[in-house]
């Protein structure tokens, strides 16, 4: 069968199961619209394509395929290149398809000439400038093939316009041979006596603690995390890639450690003995001061990229593989050291039964939970709206697997602190690129994903006026998305550095409560605009938006400009310096 | 180019060099992707070959690195997670057979031809060219040896001078 390029690339698209395409079109990327109209393969018409690459994460954090963005060439393409990096940083599985000019004038600037591959080259997995329509199938059936195995990441492809409109013969390769990747062999399994020695290490430990990541979720590990929690009675600390791998209702979750995490699963990691970290990085977000960071603790490593294994902490057991498929590995050479099913007696005479008590272990931990619990000032005396009630208010009123979706700023953190995650995938944000503007066209793409879930994007004032014009494209195609704006009239976190670290000499960081006009802004994009201005309109103004469900809902909540996140360990400060909220009881 | 500091080992005068042997693919764009690796991850290349190998799929790339072993470690893990790059062996210099060719023009009227030729004899080199009033020569050697040339032909008069980046092969083990 003979076909261009362009039909070539849009049937290897839909040959991969792709549902939707986010995407705008423009000169070099023409050929390839043409066969969209023909196509069962949604296309969702953004109004900038960096909104495309953010909702196509969004996407794929909630459904765990691979998120599909199409960009035309030039200022096209360099618009999605900060979805990339933050797709990069994420490890979010995402393949974009950008235009490019014709290879006969690639090289001499031509109109809308800007060379993606070289410009992404150090921020994608990998990406390709395709020079034959004939490599078209096996270069996007590679391209998914990476994008989605191994650590994930994102991949672009670059196809020329003289290429999409050449015929080819139409193929579809059949095995991973086919693909034409000699250097690229992601490893799963991790080494069996590594993962005995890490088991041994589990049952000599007195106070251990999971460092949970990321990477769990990847490997659609969480039932597996649950189990190796559950059985050892170990503690677990989810961090800002991996909040609702493990239940936050668990008594054994200790939430969000890091520059904004809790006191509890802050101060546990600095005091275990081993430190069980799972699909983590060792994020300077993480650890603070490197070389004070759980200084008391072995490491036992495990990750799918050899890379991330001793880049920033030397491991005692570095373990090379799938996260799920190392805990299901611990959990079996656990089980015949003697550890049984969840609350069972360790067998008698058993590796499992020399094993250290934990209790005064958890005692410990249970110690620090009641002395230093995440608090806010909850008086009201004055009136003013705290963000952090908003976040409770929104999470008490929102139904069960609510997807939570955030920009980057305090908002983020406190909606990571005060939401309460159940369940996997149900919380979608910019972690590792820290992406302001993330949230709105990230939830748009998390609602396309799970549309029978209700999805909330938690959103900061300066973020929202990054990327807000997504709203469009949600009235236009009918994703009811829901934004809230916690509206402190500030770059708050950066006005929160300023007051703390700059003598509140405050530069550039006022943006106004009321410019723009946030419900009349709404209102202009098709959205019903709320405004809250109070604590006692919180809840009706909720209960309003969880109740619309035909279009996309923006509430302005007017919340206190001063207030501050806490705990907050200082910039290249050790995680012992952490500093509570005023408020805590008893604070240092 | 210089070594970057924090990769040198603390109280050694010359910092250690390692060789990295690089089998990529010979495609277009590899090169790109294996240098720019070295700068994003903070290293810095001090020599640089490369050509394609018998099987015309394949290039390869020696790279000589001054720097410790544990970040040269990382640097190593980072470039294997290049789709393009197939296998990578480090060289350690004890180990491996090292080579850099040097071809030098200097400035020679028939007068001093004769001590610059013998110099070449000494060394193993050849005289390639000739011209009225300048030499060209060539040396092919252990990269400690083509230094020294290098260094006993700087008073003669080099008008132009260029060395190659170094190629190496591990050694190979003899009965004893
Ligand atoms: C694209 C981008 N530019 C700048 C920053 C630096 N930055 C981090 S948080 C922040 C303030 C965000 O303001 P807002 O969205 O209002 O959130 P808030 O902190 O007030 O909750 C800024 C400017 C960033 N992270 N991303
Ligand atoms: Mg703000």
């Amino acid at each position: 069968m003979r076909i261009t390029g362009a039909q070539a690339l849009i049937k290897s698209l839909e040959m991969q199961g792709v549902e939707v395409i986010f995407g705008l079109p423009g000169g070099a990327i023409l050929p390839v619209y043409d066969p969209i109209i023909d196509s069962p393969i949604r296309h969702i018409l953004v109004r900038h394509e960096q909104g495309a690459g953010h909702a196509a994460e969004g996407y794929a954090q909630v459904t765990g395929r691979p998120g599909v963005a199409m960009v035309t060439s030039g200022p096209g393409a360099t618009n999605i290149v900060t979805p990339l990096a933050n797709a990069y940083m994420d490890s979010t599985p995402l393949v974009v398809v950008s235009g490019q000019v014709a290879t006969g004038s690639i090289g001499t600037d031509a109109f809308q000439e800007c060379p993606i591959t070289g410009v992404t080259m150090d921020i994608t997995k990998h990406n390709w400038l395709v020079t034959d329509a004939a490599d078209i199938p096996r270069t996007v059936a590679a391209a998914f093939h990476v994008a989605t195995t191994g650590r994930p990441g994102p991949v672009l492809i670059d196809v020329p316009k003289d290429i999409s409109n050449a015929q080819m013969e139409w193929y579809w390769p059949q095995t991973v041979e086919d693909l034409d990747l000699p250097g690229y062999h992601p490893n799963i399994e991790g080494d069996p006596e590594l993962v005995h020695r890490a088991a041994e290490m589990i049952l000599e430990a007195s106070r251990p603690v999971i460092y949970a990541g990321g990477g769990i979720l990847k490997a659609s590990g969480a039932q597996a995390l649950y189990e190796l929690a559950v059985r050892t009675g170990i503690p677990v600390v989810t961090t800002l890639m991996a909040r609702g791998a493990f239940p936050d209702s668990h008594p054994l979750c200790l939430g969000m450690p890091g520059m904004h995490g809790n006191y509890t699963a802050v101060t546990a990691m600095q005091r275990a003995d081993l430190l069980l970290a799972i699909g983590s990085r060792f994020d300077d977000r993480v650890t603070g001061k490197v070389s004070a960071f759980a200084p008391g603790a072995k490491v036992v490593h495990v990750d799918i990229d050899p890379a991330e294994l001793g880049k920033v902490r030397r491991a005692e057991v570095a373990i090379a593989g799938d996260a799920r498929a190392v805990m299901e590995e611990m959990l079996e050479a656990l089980g015949s050291m003697g550890i049984g099913p969840e609350g069972s007696a360790p067998e008698s005479g058993s590796p499992a039964a020399r094993r250290p008590d934990l209790r005064p272990w958890i005692s410990e931990i249970r110690g620090w939970q009641e002395r230093y619990p995440l608090t806010y000032d909850r008086s009201g005396d004055t009136g003013v709206l705290k963000p952090q009630q908003v976040v409770e208010s929104l999470r008490d009123a929102a139904e069960p697997g609510t997807i939570v979706v955030s920009g980057v700023g305090q908002h983020q953190m406190w909606a990571s602190q005060w939401w309460r995650f159940e369940e996997p995938y149900t919380w979608v944000n910019s972690g590792g690129a820290g992406t302001m503007g993330f949230a709105v066209p990230a939830a748009i793409g998390a609602k396309v994903g799970r549309p029978e879930r209700a999805v909330w994007a938690i959103d900061g004032d300066g973020c929202f006026q990054m990327t807000a014009q997504e709203l469009v494209t949600a009235s236009a195609e009918r994703i009811p998305v829901k934004v809230a704006i916690l509206n402190n009239a500030y770059l708050g976190m950066v006005r929160q550095w300023q007051e703390m670290f700059y003598e509140e000499r405050y530069s550039e960081v006022y943006l106004s409560p009321d410019l723009p006009d946030y419900v009349k802004w709404a209102e202009a994009m098709g959205c019903v605009g709320l405004r809250v201005e109070s604590p006692e309109e919180v809840g009706p103004a909720i209960d309003k938006a969880n109740s619309i469900d035909d279009r996309p809902v923006v509430v302005d909540f007017r919340t206190d400009a001063f207030e501050k996140v806490y705990p907050m360990v200082p910039a290249g400060h050790s995680n012992d310096d952490i500093v509570v909220s005023p408020t805590e009881e008893g604070a240092r | 180019m210089t070594a970057v500091e924090y990769g040198q080992p603390v109280g050694q005068p010359h910092p250690l060099h390692h060789i990295l042997s690089v089998l990529v693919e010979n495609k277009s764009g590899v090169l790109a992707r294996v240098a720019s690796l070295f700068s994003r991850r903070g290293f810095n290349i001090s020599s640089l070959a490369v050509a394609p190998t018998d099987d015309e799929h394949l290039s390869r790339i020696t790279i000589v690195v001054d720097v410790a072993s544990a970040p040269l470690e990382q640097v190593v893990k980072q470039l294997d997670k290049l789709v393009n790059v197939v296998s990578i062996s480090e060289l350690a210099p004890e180990e491996a057979t090292e080579r850099e060719l040097l071809l030098a023009t200097l400035s020679a009227g028939p007068l001093e031809r004769g001590q610059i030729v013998q110099l070449v004899g000494i060394f193993g080199g050849q005289v390639v060219d000739v011209g009225a009033d300048a030499i060209t020569v060539v040396l092919a050697g252990a990269p400690s040896k083509v230094d020294d040339f290098e260094d006993l032909l700087r008073p003669l008069g080099i008008v132009e001078l260029q060395r190659t980046g170094r190629v190496a092969l591990p050694r190979l083990h003899r009965l004893r």
